[in-house]
C-alpha cells in the first residue's frame, strides 16, 4: 500500500479519538451540574461538595505528583491556608452582622477586644478572596524556590514538605486566642451575604465548586498538552537531560509546585462553605497525605483518574469510616500499599497493565515520580 | 543560667531519643533509599512489647532488661517481614516506599487499637529510674534521661562497631557506596539489605522502650516522632552515622532552647525554617558519600 492520503471521511475510531477529550468534558459537566443536583437529596449534594474539594486538590496532585514527580505530601498546608484565609473573612462577615466586632471564638479565648492586625485586612472580601490563592502560592514558591534552586529533591523534598503541613498545623493548634486552636474556625454561618443555613444557597455553594473543578480541570488538561507539560515529563523522568538541553529544571518544577498550591488553597476556600469548619486536623500530616491517596488509586498522571480517584476515597471514606472505623482504616492502609504498591498508574492504568498481561509483555505499567 | 542548663539538658535527652529512631532510619534510608513511615509503628511494637513483659514479669527492672533484646528482636522481625513482602519489589521506586508503608502503618496502628485497645497505656518504670540527680545549684538530671541518653550512646557505639569492624558492617558499607560493584564483587546484597533492614528496624524498637519511660504508650506513639526523626537524617546526610548523631542533639537542643524563649509551635516553625535554610547551605546534609553520580 502507498502512503497517499485519502479524502474519504475519518474511520470511526479515529472520530472517537478526535472527540474524546471535549466529549468526555461535555460528559463531565452534564453529570456534575445537571444530573447530580437532580438526582442528589441535599445532603447528598453537599457531601458531594465536599468531595469535589478533594478533587480540586487532586487536579494540583495530578500535576505536580503524576507529571512532575513532585511527591507532594504538605497539600494541607495551601488547603489549609486557602481555607483560613477564607473562613477568616467569613467570620468577620458573620460578626459585623451581628453587630459584634470579634469573632465569636475570639470573645471566648481571646486575650483584648481588638482584633489582632493580621486579621484586619480580611474584612475585605477582595482581599481575602486574592488571599486564598495567592498566599498559598507565595509559600510554595517561598520554598519550591529554596529547595528545587538547591537541587534537593526525591525524598529530601517529600519529607520537607510534609514537614511544613506538621509545623503549620502545630502553629495553629498553639494560637487558640488568634486562630481557634484545636477547634479551628468553626460554625460559619453566611457566605458573602448568604446564609448558609439555606439550602438554596448550599445548592449555590455546590455549583460553584462543581464549575471551578470542571475549569480548572480544563486548564490542568491545556497544560499538560502544552510544551511546558511535555517539559515537565521530561524533568519528572531525566531532570539531568533537561537540565543539558538548556533549561532550568528547578523553575519548571517550580511552576509546577506554586500551581498545585493555588489550586490546593481555592480548594481550602471553597470547602468553607461547603462544610462549615476548616481545623488542624483537616491540614495535618495525615490528611496531607491523604489527599495524595486519591490521586495514587484513581491514577496519578492521569487528571481524570486522580479526580475521580479522589471523589471515590473521600466518599469510601465518609460512607464507611463512620460505620466502621476499624475496617476502614484497614481498608485505607491497604489501599496505599495494593494502588502504589503493585498499580503505580492507578485503576487508570489498570485496562493497559491487563492488555499487557494477556500479550504477556511486561510485567507492569511504566513507573512514574522517580525524580522529585 | 541554671534555666539554661537545665533546658539544654532536656534538649540533649530530646536528641537522644531522635537519635534512637533515626539510627535505624539512616540505616535503611542510606542503603537502600527506602522511606520507611512504618518505623514509628516498630516504635509503637518496641513499646507494646515493654508493656506486655511487664504483665508478666512483675519487676520493673528486670522486664525492662529483658525488653531490651525482645523488643529489638520484635521491631527486627517486623521489619524484615516488610522488605520481604513489600519493600524488595519497590526498590526500583524508592519514593512509592514512602507510601507504601505509610499504609502499613496506617494498618499497624489500628491492628494496636484492636489489640491494646485505643487509649494510652503505662507501664512503670524501675524505681532506679524514678528519680533525680542534682548536681547542685539547682541543675537536675532525670534519671530516666540519663538512661535513654546511655542508651542511645551505647546503640551508637555498637553500630559503629558493627559497621567498622565486622565483615557484616564492611558488606553493609560497600553496598551503601556502590550497590552494582558489591554484587559483581560477589556480594549478596539481597541478603545484606535484609540483615540491614533487620538491624535497623530492630533499633527501633529498642527506640520504642526507652520511650516507655518518659511518655504514654499508645498506637499514633510513633507518627509524633517519625518525621522528626526523618528531618535528622535528611539533616545529618543519608547513611552517616557521624551526621546523625550531631544533628539529633543539634535539633534537640534548639528545639528545646526555643520552646523556653518561645513556645512549643513556634519553635517547630523556626526549626523547619531552619533546616531549610541549612539545606541551601548543604543540600545533601551535613555529611555526605562522594560520588560521581548526578542525581
Amino acid at each position: 500500500m502507498t502512503t497517499t492520503t485519502t479524502t474519504s471521511p475519518a474511520p470511526p475510531v479515529a472520530l472517537l479519538e478526535r472527540f474524546r477529550v471535549p466529549a468526555g468534558f461535555a460528559l463531565g459537566a452534564v453529570l456534575l451540574l445537571g444530573v447530580a443536583p437532580l438526582a442528589l437529596s441535599d445532603f447528598r449534594l453537599s457531601l458531594l461538595a465536599k468531595y469535589l474539594c478533594y478533587a480540586i486538590v487532586a487536579v494540583g496532585v495530578s500535576l505536580a505528583w503524576g507529571r512532575g514527580g513532585l511527591m507532594v505530601l504538605g497539600q494541607g498546608v495551601f488547603f489549609g491556608l486557602g481555607g483560613y484565609a477564607m473562613a477568616m473573612h467569613l467570620k468577620l462577615a458573620d460578626a459585623a452582622a451581628t453587630g459584634q466586632t470579634l469573632p465569636d471564638f475570639m470573645q471566648l479565648y481571646g486575650t483584648g477586644d481588638t482584633l489582632p492586625w493580621w486579621w484586619e485586612p480580611f474584612a475585605n472580601p477582595a482581599f481575602a478572596l486574592a488571599m486564598t490563592v495567592l498566599l498559598p502560592m507565595a509559600v510554595a514558591a517561598l520554598l519550591g524556590f529554596f529547595v528545587f534552586q538547591r537541587r534537593v529533591k526525591g525524598a529530601y523534598f517529600a519529607i520537607l514538605s510534609q514537614a511544613l503541613a506538621a509545623a503549620l498545623a502545630i502553629w495553629l493548634v498553639g494560637q487558640q486566642a488568634t486562630t481557634g486552636g484545636t477547634n479551628g474556625l468553626t460554625d460559619i454561618q453566611g457566605f458573602f451575604g448568604y446564609s448558609l443555613d439555606d439550602p438554596v444557597n448550599q445548592r449555590m455553594v455546590y455549583f460553584i465548586i462543581a464549575a471551578v473543578l470542571l475549569l480548572l480541570m480544563a486548564a490542568a488538561r491545556q497544560l499538560f498538552v502544552s510544551r511546558y507539560g511535555e517539559l515537565l515529563i521530561a524533568v519528572r523522568d531525566s531532570e539531568e537531560r533537561v537540565r543539558f538541553l538548556g533549561y532550568n529544571p528547578a523553575n519548571v518544577k517550580l511552576v509546577a509546585y506554586v500551581i498545585a498550591a493555588g489550586m490546593a488553597g481555592l480548594a481550602g476556600a471553597l470547602f468553607v462553605p461547603a462544610v462549615g469548619i476548616i481545623s488542624p486536623a483537616l491540614i495535618g500530616i495525615v490528611p496531607s497525605i491523604g489527599f495524595v491517596i486519591g490521586a495514587a488509586v484513581g491514577g496519578r498522571a492521569s487528571l481524570v483518574g486522580a479526580v475521580l480517584g479522589a471523589i471515590a476515597v473521600a466518599w469510601a471514606q465518609s460512607t464507611l469510616s463512620d460505620a466502621f472505623p476499624a475496617a476502614w482504616t484497614y481498608l485505607q492502609g491497604l489501599l496505599f500499599v495494593v494502588a502504589v504498591g503493585f498499580l503505580p498508574g492507578g485503576l487508570a492504568s489498570l485496562g493497559i497493565v491487563l492488555r499487557k498481561r494477556r500479550a504477556g509483555t511486561g510485567t507492569g505499567t511504566r513507573t512514574t515520580g522517580e525524580t522529585a | 543560667m541554671t534555666v539554661i542548663l537545665n533546658q539544654s539538658f532536656t534538649g540533649i535527652s530530646i536528641g537522644a531519643v531522635l537519635l534512637l529512631i533515626a539510627l535505624g532510619l539512616t540505616l535503611t534510608f542510606g542503603q537502600m533509599g527506602v522511606i520507611n513511615m512504618a518505623h514509628g509503628e516498630f516504635i509503637m511494637a518496641g513499646a507494646y512489647t515493654t508493656y506486655v513483659l511487664q504483665k508478666s514479669i512483675s519487676s520493673a527492672g528486670v522486664s525492662l532488661l529483658v525488653a531490651l533484646p525482645v523488643a529489638f528482636l520484635v521491631a527486627g522481625a517486623m521489619g524484615v517481614l516488610l522488605e520481604w513482602l513489600l519493600i524488595r519489589r519497590l526498590y526500583t521506586r524508592p519514593l512509592d516506599t514512602l507510601l507504601v508503608t505509610w499504609g502499613v502503618s496506617l494498618m499497624l496502628q489500628q491492628l494496636a487499637r484492636d489489640i491494646f485497645g485505643a487509649p494510652n497505656v503505662q507501664t512503670h518504670a524501675p524505681d532506679l529510674l524514678t528519680g533525680n540527680i542534682s548536681l547542685g545549684g539547682g541543675i537536675t538530671l532525670a534519671n530516666s534521661r540519663l538512661f535513654i541518653l546511655g542508651l542511645a550512646l551505647l546503640s551508637v557505639l555498637a553500630l559503629t562497631l558493627i559497621l567498622k569492624l565486622t565483615p557484616l558492617g564492611r558488606r553493609i558499607r560497600a553496598v551503601v557506596q556502590n550497590r552494582d560493584l558489591a554484587e559483581v564483587s560477589g556480594i549478596a546484597t539481597e541478603r545484606v539489605d535484609r540483615t540491614t533492614f533487620f538491624i535497623g528496624s530492630g533499633l527501633a524498637g529498642v527506640a520504642g522502650v526507652a520511650l516507655t519511660l518518659v511518655g504514654p504508650i499508645g498506637p499514633t506513639m510513633g507518627t509524633n516522632y517519625i518525621v522528626d526523626a526523618f528531618l535528622v537524617v535528611v539533616v545529618g546526610g543519608i547513611g552517616q552515622l557521624k551526621g546523625s548523631v550531631i544533628t539529633a542533639f543539634a535539633l534537640g537542643v534548639l528545639q528545646s532552647v526555643l520552646e523556653y524563649s518561645t513556645t512549643v509551635s513556634v519553635a517547630k516553625v523556626i526549626v523547619l525554617v531552619a533546616i531549610v535554610a541549612f539545606l541551601q547551605w548543604r543540600p545533601q546534609g551535613l555529611y555526605t558519600l562522594r560520588t560521581r553520580s548526578l542525581a
